[in-house]
């Protein structure tokens, strides 16, 4: 049985993002969100599901780590660590 | 615990009587489901036969606890459930039938949920508030089950021959028991006349029309032959039901009030 593979993100409540949580096998996209709602919030993980056929997302490439991600390690001034933060301003 | 209403002697014993159909149904569908557990046959299908069997072990507790309440000589949920012999138990015989293969179980649980859900539907309005309380919180539960169980059977009726002929097969053993379902007898008339359940007479309308759409758009023939059996509700059941109950009271019964 080769049913398409579904990577599935659940929202754990509103206002939040929706996370990765895992995947699973499903014949079309209806199937896939009732499978995910039956493997991934039993417990009551969530509020919201997204599903997604594994082919559609492109991952970056392991051999391109070090041009892709290297690069931004000594960049420390693109942190906004060199603001003065007024007193009053909390939360941040 | 339960706040109950005191009902005349005759609507308590109907009422009572009438509990234990629902919860004997739940119980015993819910039993069945769970003998697939890790025999599904898909992963994530395994998963979502045992929520549903364990949504329905849930409201049959539900259902079991009003019951031993309102009865009001001291049993227990425990009590109905295990030291009950297959005549005392007053589930419908649909939901003793076998799993048989994948199809007959989704097309068993199908002509189940559409009952089900209409029934719970109306029992949501009942004058009895613990009932409308069990309802209501069943039919978010059962509504889940439907569509499950409906998708299934049109997936399979309309999907390949083998899938077809299997699917169409589960219907043509299963439906001489849906007769009962939505069939009123004295228990369901004195509940009716002072409000507590509905009239089945209604139920069945929805039902036939749910059915018929969904088997429809399945592709499937319902059989033509009218015969139907009756008497899971009195008691009187197919040779299944022994089985189930020697599994399920094994423990209970060779070792009462055991814990662990």
């Amino acid at each position: 049985m080769e049913w398409p593979l579904w990577e599935v993100f659940i929202r754990s409540k509103q206002g939040l993002d929706h996370k990765h949580v895992g995947s699973l096998h499903a014949v079309d996209a209806q199937m896939a969100m009732e499978n995910a709602r039956d493997v991934y919030t039993r417990r009551r993980e969530g509020v919201s599901i997204w599903v997604v056929e594994s082919k559609y997302i492109h991952a970056s490439n392991p051999d391109e780590q070090e041009s892709f991600f290297d690069p931004a390690d000594d960049k420390a001034y693109r942190h906004p660590t060199f603001y003065e933060v007024p007193d009053s301003i909390t939360h941040i | 615990m339960f706040d109950t209403k005191t009902y005349s002697s005759e609507v308590n014993q109907a009422l009572c009587d009438y509990l234990l159909r629902l919860a004997d149904s739940s119980l015993i569908l819910g039993h069945r489901l769970s003998e697939w557990c890790g025999h599904g046959p898909i992963l994530e299908q395994d998963i979502a036969m045992s929520n549903l069997a364990l949504d329905l072990i849930g409201q049959a507790r539900n259902w079991y606890q009003l019951a031993a309440q309102q009865a009001g000589v001291g049993q227990t949920e425990d009590d109905l459930a295990y030291l009950r012999d297959a005549p005392q138990y007053r589930n419908v015989l649909l939901v003793e039938q076998p799993n048989g293969d994948f199809g007959q179980t989704v097309m068993r649980q199908f002509l189940f949920d559409a009952y089900h859900y209409y029934l719970l539907q109306k029992l949501g309005q009942s004058a009895d508030e613990n009932i409308a309380a069990i309802a209501q919180k069943s039919l978010k539960e059962v509504t889940y089950h439907l569509k499950w169980s409906s998708e299934w059977v049109i997936r399979l009726g309309d999907g390949t021959e083998e899938s077809q002929r299997r699917i169409q097969t589960a219907l043509n053993n299963l439906w001489e028991f849906t007769g009962e379902l939505s069939k009123p007898d004295q228990t369901d008339e004195i509940l009716h006349a002072v409000g507590l359940v509905p009239d089945l007479r209604k139920i069945q309308a929805d039902w036939q029309n749910r059915v018929l759409s969904v088997l429809t758009e399945a592709t499937l023939q319902i059989p033509a032959r009218t015969w139907m059996q009756k008497g899971g509700k009195e008691g009187i059941h197919t040779e299944h039901l022994g089985y189930i109950l020697a599994e399920m009271q094994f423990l209970q019964r060779a070792y009462p009030d055991c814990e662990w």
